[in-house]
């Protein structure tokens, strides 16, 4: 054992990157700050929208940021998982699952807002509009990645088992968006063609919804980096820790 | 003697920190039969499982006839036989079904006779088309036995074969073993029981904290000096 | 190195190993043996030898031992009883269910069958014998692949004959067995691959749905729209998108799982 490392308790020293990481972190707290605020008053309401559907579309602007960020994290994941199963540096195993930890908790955003704007635009919380399908859909093969990974006891086993799994699972996804798509849609089109039949669409029209909407998606971003890079740097410690404890067992 | 059939070179495997092989090294030559010794978690099952390349060393290579198990494509394993702890036998098919089993994974040409063969040589032929879960402990261990040496591999590894054989089993054995290791294979064994390990070996190795610790003919060894050596590893042999 | 040459000189050394002089019967006790002769490599026509041989190995087991296509068939028909009678009580034409019935019922009675494939051979750590054949690890999952789809359609006949009673519906139409046919294949593709991974892992029997069914969502509807739109009296232009939807999640994941099942069997 290396006397040097013991530290006495409570007196934590911080290195040079752990202030970065502190700061970086404060940055992403006050953009999503930042993201509130524009939101919910600087942009202008939606133009075609009327009475609680009009108030209601504001939550697009998280529904969207939220959205991103689990798009991020699965993307991330199955790079992770590919170079780990290439490479097979834990390193990128850690990445994986940090970046599929993260992008859950953006999946459950995108869902529970969803609902919220369902309710007064559809009048249901629930509907099997193939976006909100998927969505769901995917957030549960992720949650089934992470109880996976929680059964197997061996790291690299954990880590070959988990990457494979997360090759298999994101390969899923298009096709159950696709199929889900084939069943119906009503969901609002914003981007791209307009949809007659979809309720709730708008258009991004004055110049503060499409501020707005780009400040989002740039602190969403920031937000999503500052959480994978510090649960990355935690399960990295994790497993050092795992480690020491198994040599002196 | 002839070649090295079995050369085991450097080999290192750790899990997670816990070291259990830095550097085996480790030959058997053809017609050779080398019994390996050491405490229980030495690491003998782990090297038996290298050896036969059902798990990788994490340094090190092994190399067998010539061929290193690194770069060898699945055809290599045709070169071994291995005996484990679990016998590797699927207990709802009978004996025959077995090794019929085995020899179609092996693509052997007429596997009859040679089924019947090994299944005389074992003492089981007349037990041939029952369930092996009906079998007993010493059955079981014998269809093992003739089960890793039904595709006649030059490389036969035997991972405590004597477990639970009477000593008219283990009598048996002992016998098939030399005629395996007469007829130019390689035989590396594992076993707790010195008085065997001495005789039924042409030479015994010592494994412990991850290396070969001793490595002698068994012609000059006495069991009292193998019983000191397990006793007392670190005293020098 | 080449890895042709290598593969090359490694089955020149073999045989040379094989075909080395038998020195024998100096010593009494074990009768002279027959010399074996191996086919070595052997190309496709050996691959698939290897694969039916893993595939009829586990027939012959399930022969014998009747652990797994009895109890799929057992679930299927008491499931099918059941939503029968729940149905029975609050929906007015039990018919208009009837396609989901048929794919729930399906995937659960497959999963039970899945978890038995690997799960036998864990249990009876039977696993490494099949590593140590000269066998090519993919061979290994199409062999199993096999298996479990002929489990499975029994199964699933099982169900379509009993729905077909239970619920008087005329499940039994060409272009329904074709997509439950398809959908079966798509789930066993990648049910076995799962069932690979969870074999090892503690509480497996639970694991194996958990991870199995999101991602069967696309077979799940592909197969309910198939046999509704048939149900409903259409022909196959209204599966025929549907049915594509299927045949490209089957050959996607037989081709995926193909290349990723080597990683799964490299140490066990």
């Amino acid at each position: 054992m290396a006397a040097t490392a013991v530290q006495k308790p409570g007196k934590v020293r911080l290195r040079g990157i752990d202030w970065l990481q502190l700061g970086f972190g404060i940055f992403a707290l006050l953009m999503t700050a930042a993201v509130m605020w524009a939101a919910l008053v600087y942009a202008r309401p939606a133009s075609n929208l009327a009475g609680d559907e009009q108030l209601a579309q504001r939550i697009f602007y998280i529904h969207m940021g939220c959205n991103i960020g689990a798009f991020a994290g699965f993307l991330l994941s199955v790079v992770g998982s590919v170079v780990y199963l290439i490479k097979r540096d834990l390193d990128w195993d850690r990445v994986s699952q940090a970046a599929i930890e993260a992008g859950l908790i953006f999946g459950m955003g995108t869902v529970v807002t969803g609902m919220f704007w369902a309710k007064p635009t559809w009048n249901t919380y629930w509907t099997w509009d193939p976006r909100l399908t998927t969505s769901t859909i995917t957030v549960l093969v992720y949650i089934a990645y992470l109880l996976f990974r929680n059964g197997i006891d061996n790291r690299r086993t954990r880590a070959r088992f988990g990457s494979i799994y997360a090759v298999l699972a994101f390969l899923s996804v298009p096709l159950t968006f696709f199929s889900a798509r084939l069943f119906r849609s009503i969901h609002p089109v914003v981007f791209g063609s307009e949809n007659p039949d979809a309720q709730g669409s708008f258009a991004i029209g004055a110049d503060t919804m499409q501020q707005t909407l780009i400040f989002t998606i740039v602190s969403f971003c920031v937000l999503f980096s500052v959480l994978v890079i510090l649960r990355w740097r935690q399960l990295r410690m994790e497993d050092n820790l795992a480690e020491l404890r198994e040599e002196l067992a | 003697m002839g070649e090295q059939l079995i050369a085991v070179d450097a080999v290192h495997k750790r899990f997670g920190r816990k070291r259990v092989l830095s550097g085996v090294q480790l030959t058997v030559e053809q017609g050779q039969v080398v019994a390996l010794l050491g405490a229980n978690g030495a690491g003998k099952s782990t090297l038996m499982r290298i050896i036969s390349g059902l798990a990788k060393p994490d340094r090190g290579d092994v190399v067998l006839g010539g061929v290193s198990l690194r770069q060898a494509g699945h055809e290599l394993r045709r070169y071994i036989g291995l005996v484990t702890h679990a016998p590797l036998l699927y207990d709802n098919l009978n004996a025959l079904d077995n090794l019929h089993f085995f020899a179609r994974l092996y693509d052997m040409q007429e596997p009859a006779a040679r089924i019947e063969a090994v299944l005389q040589a074992v003492d089981l032929w007349p037990r041939r088309r029952d369930p092996v879960r009906t079998f007993s402990r010493g059955m079981i261990q014998r269809l093992a036995i003739a089960r890793s040496i039904l595709h006649d591999p030059p490389v036969l590894l035997l991972d405590e074969p004597d477990t639970g054989l009477d000593p008219a089993s283990a009598e048996k054995l002992a016998a098939l073993i030399r005629t395996f290791g007469a007829a130019n294979r390689a035989i590396l064994l594992t076993t707790h029981n010195l008085e065997r390990a001495r005789t039924w070996a042409d030479s015994v190795a010592f494994l412990e904290d991850g290396k070969i610790v001793f490595n002698k003919p068994s012609a000059g060894l006495r069991e009292a000096d193998l019983r000191r050596l397990v006793l007392e590893p670190s005293l020098p042999a | 190195m080449n890895p042709v040459a290598s593969q090359a000189a490694n089955q020149a050394a073999v045989q040379t190993a094989i075909q080395e002089p038998d020195r024998k019967a100096e010593h009494l006790p074990p009768a002279p043996m027959p010399a074996v002769q191996m086919r070595t490599g052997g190309g496709f026509a050996a691959y698939m030898r290897k694969v039916w041989a893993v595939a009829a190995k586990d027939l012959r087991a399930e022969l014998r031992g009747r652990e797994v296509f009895s109890t799929m068939t057992v679930f299927s028909g008491l499931a099918v009883l059941i939503f029968g009678m729940a149905f029975d009580l609050r929906v007015p034409q039990a018919e208009m269910v009837v396609p989901g019935v048929l794919w729930v019922i399906i995937l659960f009675a497959g999963v039970l069958g899945l978890n038995r494939s690997f799960g036998a051979e864990m249990d009876r750590a039977t696993l490494p014998a099949l590593l140590l054949a000269p066998v090519d690890r993919s061979a290994i999952y199409f062999g199993k692949v096999i298996a479990n789809l002929l489990f499975t359609l029994g199964a699933a006949a099982v169900i379509l004959v009993v729905m077909f009673f239970i619920f008087d519906t005329p499940l039994l139409q060409g272009w329904i067995l074709l997509s439950t046919a398809l959908g079966i294949v798509g789930f066993v593709a990648v049910g076995t691959i799962f069932a690979a991974l969870t074999a090892s892992v503690r509480a497996r029997e639970s694991l194996l749905p958990v991870l199995l069914l999101p991602v069967m969502v696309p077979v799940f509807m592909a197969g309910v729209a198939c046999t509704a739109g048939i149900l409903d009296g259409g022909g196959l232009e209204k599966i025929v998108t549907w049915l594509w939807v299927l045949v490209s999640f089957d050959v996607l994941f037989l081709l995926v799982a193909y290349l990723l099942f080597d990683l799964i069997l490299e140490e066990v």
